[in-house]
C-alpha cells in the first residue's frame, strides 16, 4: 500500500530531472530489495494514475528486485537468499551473515532527444 | 534516446525526518522503540501492563497511531503515561514526519523510553524507518505460528519479537507451535531476541520488562 508514496516520489524526482535535462522523459527504470519490495502492478497503477496531466505520463515504468546477499560462514560463499528457504546452496549451511538488503532506488531515466 | 544514471533514493523525504528523528534520541539519550503488528494482537495491552508495571523504575511515553479514534490514547492515559494520538486517515503505516511532529508535544525531556505503536499492519510500517532505537514485532497466538515464514521482513529487522496471548494456549483451541516461529523468526535474523508474554495474565512480561530497562540503562551511560 505504500506504493502510491513511492509513485509520488517518484514522479518528483522524475519531472525535476526532465527540467535539468530539458528533454521529455519515456521510461525509467527503478530498483528495490527483497525485504522493502513494492508490488509492481500496484506502483505502476499509481505511477500512471498520478503521473496523469504530468511531464511523467506515459513514462514506461521498469522494476528491478535485487535479491537479498549472505556470505555463508560455514563455506565462505556469497549466495542470493531465498527467504522462504535461506539456506546456502553449496553446502546447505543456514550459519550465514546477511548483507543489507537493497534500498529502493531510481536507477535511470531515458529521454526522447530530437 | 538519451539514457542518463539518476541512482537516486526515492523515499528521501521520510529519511530525511528519521534521520533528524534519530538524532534528537540519540542527543537526549532517549530510546524510541517503533511497536509493529497486526490489528489486535495485543500491542495496547502491552503497553498499559508495561506502563503500570514498570511506574518508578522507567518513566514511559507513548506515540499512538491509528487510522481513526483515539481509542487506544484513552486506554493510555488511564495509565497516567503522556500519549500523543496520530490519526493516519487511511494511511496503513505511521511516517518519520510524523513522529517529528509528535515529539514535540511529548514532555521527551522528563521521558526514559518513548513507544510508538505503529498502524496495525504487519507489511507496510516496516517499510518506513521512524528514526527508532528499534523495532519490536508482537506476533499474537491466535494468528498462526506460520506469519514469520510469510511476512519475514519484518521479522527480520525487529529487536524483540513478543509471541502474545500465550495463555490462550492452555485451553488447547489454539495451535500455534512457539518452536516454530522461534526457528522461523531466526532463519533470518539470529539476534531476535524472543519473548513468549501474556500481556492480559503476566506471563513472561519480567524477561520483556528486564530488556527494556537494559535498552534503557545502555542508552544513558
Amino acid at each position: 500500500m505504500h506504493e502510491t508514496m513511492v509513485a509520488q516520489s517518484l514522479i518528483e524526482i522524475i519531472v525535476d530531472e526532465a527540467a535539468k535535462n530539458n528533454a521529455k522523459p519515456v521510461s525509467a527504470k527503478i530498483s528495490c530489495g527483497t525485504l522493502n519490495p513494492v508490488n509492481d502492478e500496484v506502483l505502476i497503477f499509481a505511477f500512471e494514475a498520478i503521473a496523469k496531466d504530468t511531464p511523467c505520463e506515459g513514462v514506461k515504468l521498469q522494476v528491478e528486485h535485487k535479491p537479498l546477499q549472505a556470505r555463508c560462514k560455514n563455506c565462505d560463499r556469497n549466495f542470493d537468499v531465498e527467504p522462504s528457504r535461506p539456506e546456502c546452496p553449496k553446502c546447505g549451511g543456514n550459519d550465514f551473515e546477511l548483507q543489507p538488503d537493497a534500498p529502493l532506488i531510481l536507477e535511470e531515466i531515458e529521454f526522447q532527444t530530437e | 534516446m538519451k539514457k542518463i544514471n539518476v541512482g537516486k533514493k526515492i523515499l528521501t523525504e521520510n529519511e530525511k525526518y528519521a534521520l533528524e528523528n534519530s538524532l534528537f534520541f540519540s542527543r537526549q539519550k532517549k530510546i524510541c522503540l517503533n511497536i509493529i503488528s497486526s490489528p489486535g494482537s495485543g500491542k495496547t495491552t502491552i503497553l498499559e501492563r508495561t506502563i503500570r508495571e514498570l511506574k518508578g523504575k522507567i518513566k514511559i511515553g507513548v506515540i499512538e497511531g491509528d487510522i481513526q479514534t483515539d481509542i487506544d490514547a484513552q486506554r493510555i492515559r488511564a495509565t497516567e503515561a503522556p500519549v500523543v494520538q496520530i490519526n493516519t486517515e487511511g494511511a496503513c503505516h505511521l511516517s518519520a514526519a510524523q513522529i517529528n511532529d509528535a515529539l514535540k508535544q511529548l514532555p521527551v525531556g522528563h521521558l526514559d523510553l518513548i513507544l510508538i505503536e505503529n498502524v496495525g499492519n504487519l507489511v507496510c510500517p516496516s517499510a518506513f524507518e521512524l528514526g527508532e532505537n528499534g523495532k519490536i514485532v508482537v506476533l499474537s497466538v491466535a494468528e498462526g505460528d506460520d506469519k514469520p515464514a510469510k511476512y519475514p521482513a519484518i521479522f527480520a529487522k525487529s529487536k524483540v519479537m513478543l509471541i502474545n496471548k500465550i495463555d490462550l494456549l492452555d485451553a488447547g483451541q489454539v495451535d500455534f507451535d512457539i518452536e516454530r516461529a522461534r526457528a522461523d523468526a531466526r532463519k533470518l535474523n539470529k539476534a531476535i531476541e524472543i519473548f513468549p508474554i501474556s500481556a492480559k495474565r503476566g506471563d513472561g512480561m519480567t524477561q520483556w520488562y528486564d530488556w527494556l530497562v537494559n535498552q534503557v540503562e545502555k542508552s544513558a551511560e
